[in-house]
């Protein structure tokens, strides 16, 4: 049936809600308590403890293994130092975003690649003639994102962390546990993600919960995770955009310049997966912008008062596809959005057609008010929604 | 004395289709099924007391998503409930098995081979893709290529155009699935041996040739377009069998004012001055009618009951040629226990699905090799259901019927087919079963062994052909079943067909009725 993570015995016994969701063909919480509302809380202000297990992870080694990372993705993996992790999308030959995820160098020769889908067919196709061995070690490997301003303390609490920054790793151990830490994540906040093997998963578990209870550690699910990586402004595959390996059509493909990651296109180097279409692309300038979207107040107040309610708003962060106008006429979507708590704003994250993509844009985003279709203020705001400095600091 | 303005020769389920439509749009219809009951190949009897089977075809795979709206046909009595799996038991006590659930299905997959996982859902897309572009090619009367005529040839400058439309990469794809054998098209994708030849083994079902032989490979699109109404769940198992399909149509037929006469065995077709002008019955009775429109296959209809005598020289001579050859038998069971597979014990979501006895493409290519040389499969090719485990009206109360297809079974059997070699058939395949599941002898209560050469006697399909007629590439489209006659008509004015026999052809599918409905309705209006 549905797989589940190594840390499921911990997890099962925490989940009161029961409330469980699939990821990668696992099964994991969306929510541990009847609401996420405290979980979401943790990650701004204490810290939250994800099980991240089901991400797809891969590892490469050999002569040349940052030769084939670097033919792979659209970043420059070849000058990578050790010890330093990339995020990055990678293409098909169209330019395509078949997938996005992090490249971590732990070594000259040896790289730990994340995904969300499947990817070793299409790393194995890329390494026709290259010196390089690739271990699909999803399974074998357990990972713990733990996030929150809260975070460095426990760790530190636990052993002798390395002063690691922003998208750093180091080999350490926990408590005596080995294990590879990076200073990742997904929620936009001081946090790290830690890498263990499987049989070392619960021991890690028990201990992180030992050391972290003190400074408000707190399991916390996908619904609050949800909140925290839009407040971040980060995408999420399948949900934000349509990976090439999936797309029925060709609209519903997109490039890294239309999801707002150029800045992850590397066109100095001399071969990669997808280069000539990306040249011609930004030679061309993108059609699309991904950007980030914020509903005024005032509007959506004056709509649901229209109907003699008091202004009603998402408890849970939305993942469909939502009509944006600029006057008549359609000039995008939104793929994801929600009230953020921290922030008190009503954001989202949406496509748009190039022209209309300017920070200060004025737009309309559809809503549904009381059974019937409207259309609330928005405007084009910079990414990400929320960006402490203790991110990098 | 009634007149009727069409005359349907065959309740089967593409007569019944297309009698219903004929009535819909007002015609005084008379269908005329040999048989004391309607369905053709699709039906359901109790053939022991308390156990009900399909007799011969068992599952809803193909059936037109337009014929079930249009029909209004679960408003007629079809429930079709789905099969949510295809389990292939291996000689080394292992299995494969493929489930509806994605996540379920991908980590099944990866337990044989992580390469394997992955290439299932792009080639999933990429036959779906292909689907999508021969689809419209499906519901259209094929345009005959030599023809002159303003209509074809605007059909075929809009067939031109729409393959100019699905572009290079796809059109290679598909130029890929039109000549290679399954077996090679598979080679190019996957790993797994079991994988390999599941799937291929919908490339040669009712079909006389092997999972090498090339053009199978189109034979698994084919079958991916019922995928591609996957959203409409027609995919499964009728309740109460295939019959209830034919009850269905029959019924809505019926409500449009068709009328419907069983054990009426049809003599011939009455041609006066090259012309149709209704049919006379074995009993004698002669009954007339504007039209007259075919079920039973090309060549129950052109040298039986037209008569060569009626017909110009060179379609007789396609029509003699047209290859039936059928390859399958089915064999079905009463049983007293559910079967438990040595791979997978229990009574677990397995049984409600469908068994693949297809190991590997060796296997296949091995039954194929006795079956070329006139010999049954020793060790055959089955795909296997339990209907009881979806519908338990099947079945007394804890009892199971178990509906077995096997290939190769060939018409052409050396000495012919015989009591004996009925038998030793039924032999074979539940010792070759019963090497995955031990118990199935001592679980059997009763068995019906059905030969090609029964479905010809019973049903009335030339050499037991399930789909009326061979589904290669050379007797496809527009050249089902003959140059120049592919749009349902024939050298007889008035005279049409409607069978599998013509484009698109088998399956229970009902496309060939509802396409020959509209066009005879199109030139009578």
């Amino acid at each position: 049936m549905l797989k589940t993570t190594p840390f499921h015995e911990r997890t099962v016994a925490l989940c009161v809600s029961h409330a469980w969701r699939r990821w990668a063909g696992y099964l994991v919480a969306s929510s541990y308590e009847l609401s996420h509302e405290r979980e979401y809380h943790a990650i701004r202000a204490a810290a939250a403890l994800f099980d991240v297990s089901p991400l797809y992870k891969y590892m490469i080694r050999g002569r040349d293994a940052a030769r084939l990372l670097d033919r792979v993705v659209t970043r420059d993996v070849m000058r990578a130092q050790v010890g330093q992790v990339l995020y990055t999308p990678w293409c098909d030959a169209a330019g395509k975003v078949l997938d996005d995820g992090t490249v971590a160098r732990l070594d000259e020769t040896v790289f730990r690649m994340t995904a969300a889908e499947p990817n070793l067919r299409w790393l194995e196709a890329n390494a026709l003639g290259l010196q390089v061995s690739i271990e699909d070690a999803s399974e074998s490997m357990a990972a713990l994102s733990l996030q929150g301003p809260n975070s460095r303390a426990i760790l530190q609490a636990m052993g002798d962390l390395p002063a690691l920054k922003y998208f750093r790793l180091a080999e350490t151990r926990l408590r005596g546990i080995p294990v590879s830490v990076s200073r990742t994540g997904y929620t936009g906040d001081l946090g790290y993600e830690i890498w263990v093997p499987a049989g070392e998963a619960l021991a890690l578990w028990d201990r992180l919960i030992e050391a972290g209870t003190p400074y408000g550690l707190q399991p916390a699910g996908m619904l609050a995770l949800d909140v925290a990586r839009i407040e971040a402004g980060l995408m999420l595959i399948d949900v934000d955009y349509v990976p090439a390996r999936k797309a029925l059509i060709e609209s519903q493909t997109s490039s890294p310049y239309e999801l707002d990651l150029g800045w992850t296109v590397n066109l100095e180097k001399e071969r990669f997966v997808g280069k000539r279409a990306l040249a011609a692309e930004k030679e061309r300038g993108p059609q699309w912008q991904f950007v980030g979207i914020e509903v005024g107040w005032e509007d959506l107040e004056r709509l649901y008062a229209e109907v003699g309610l008091a202004t009603q708003l998402p408890q849970q962060a939305w993942r469909m596809s939502v009509p944006i106008y600029s006057g008549a006429e359609q000039k995008g979507y939104a793929t994801s959005g929600g009230w953020s708590p921290l922030l008190k704003r009503y954001i989202a994250l949406a496509h748009l057609r190039a022209p209309w993509a300017r920070p200060g844009t004025p737009l309309d985003m559809e809503i549904t008010v009381e059974h019937r279709r409207r259309r609330a203020a928005a405007r084009v705001v910079r990414k990400p929604f929320f960006d402490p400095e203790r991110k990098r600091a | 004395m009634k007149r009727y303005d069409v005359i349907v020769i065959g309740g089967g389920h593409n007569g019944l289709v297309c009698a219903a439509y004929l009535a819909r749009a007002g015609k005084r219809v008379l269908v005329l099924e040999r048989r004391e009951r309607v369905g053709g190949a699709a039906v359901s009897e109790e053939v022991f007391p308390g156990f009900r089977f399909s007799v011969f075809s068992y599952v809803v795979s193909l059936l037109r998503p337009e014929i079930i709206r249009e029909l209004d046909l679960p408003r007629h009595g079809l429930h079709i409930l789905p099969l949510e799996s295809t389990l292939t038991p291996l000689p080394n006590g292992d299995y494969l098995a493929q489930w509806n659930d994605h996540d379920r299905n991908r980590r099944e997959l990866a337990r044989h081979s992580l390469r394997d996982a992955e290439a299932y859902d792009e080639f999933g897309l990429l036959l779906h893709q292909m689907a999508r572009v021969i689809q419209p090619i499906l519901r259209m009367a094929p345009p005959d290529p030599a023809s002159l005529r303003p209509r074809e040839l605007l059909e075929l400058v809009r067939l031109g155009r729409y393959f100019e439309h699905i572009g290079e990469k796809r059109f290679n794809a598909l130029w890929k699935l039109l000549t290679m054998s399954s077996a090679d098209y598979l080679d190019e994708w996957f790993e797994t041996e079991a994988l390999k030849a599941t799937k291929a083994a919908s490339g040669i079902i009712g079909t006389l040739l092997g999972p090498r032989s090339p053009g199978t490979a189109y034979v698994l699109l084919h079958h991916y377009m019922g995928e591609l109404d996957g959203v409409f769940r027609a995919w499964g198992f009728a309740k109460g069998g295939n019959g209830s399909v034919s009850a269905a149509i029959a019924a809505a037929a019926t409500s449009f004012g068709a009328e419907i006469r069983a054990s009426c065995p049809v003599m011939n077709v009455v041609v006066q001055d090259g012309k149709a002008r209704g049919v006379v019955l074995e009993g004698g009775e002669e009954i007339s009618a504007n039209g007259v429109v075919s079920g039973a296959d090309p060549r129950r209809t052109f040298l039986g009951l037209v008569g060569e005598k009626h017909l110009p020289e060179a379609f007789v001579q396609s029509i003699r040629r047209f290859k039936f050859r059928g390859a399958s038998a089915k064999v079905n069971l009463a049983l007293g226990e559910l079967p438990n597979f040595t791979c997978l014990p229990g009574r677990g979501a397995h049984l409600r699905g469908a068994v693949s006895v297809s190991p590997s493409v060796a296997y296949l290519e091995r039954a194929y090799d006795e079956g070329k040389y006139g010999e049954f499969s020793r060790r055959p090719y089955m795909d296997i259901v339990i209907p009881s485990m979806l519908d338990p009206a099947m079945a007394p109360p804890g009892k199971h019927v178990m509906s077995i297809f096997v290939q190769y079974a060939p018409y052409q059997q050396r000495g012919g087919w015989t009591d004996e070699r009925r038998e030793a058939l039924g032999d074979a395949v539940v010792d070759a079963l019963s090497e995955y599941a031990p118990n199935l002898k001592s679980a059997i209560l009763h068995r019906q062994v059905i030969t090609p050469a029964d479905i010809e006697r019973v049903v009335g399909l030339s050499e037991g052909n399930i789909f009326q007629g061979e589904l290669s590439l050379q007797q496809m489209f527009f050249l089902r079943p003959a140059p120049a006659w592919a749009r349902y008509r024939t050298p007889i004015e008035g005279l049409w067909q409607c069978g599998a026999g013509t484009h698109p052809g088998g399956g229970v599918m009902g496309a060939s009725g509802r396409n020959a409905a509209f066009e005879l309705l199109r030139e009578r209006r």
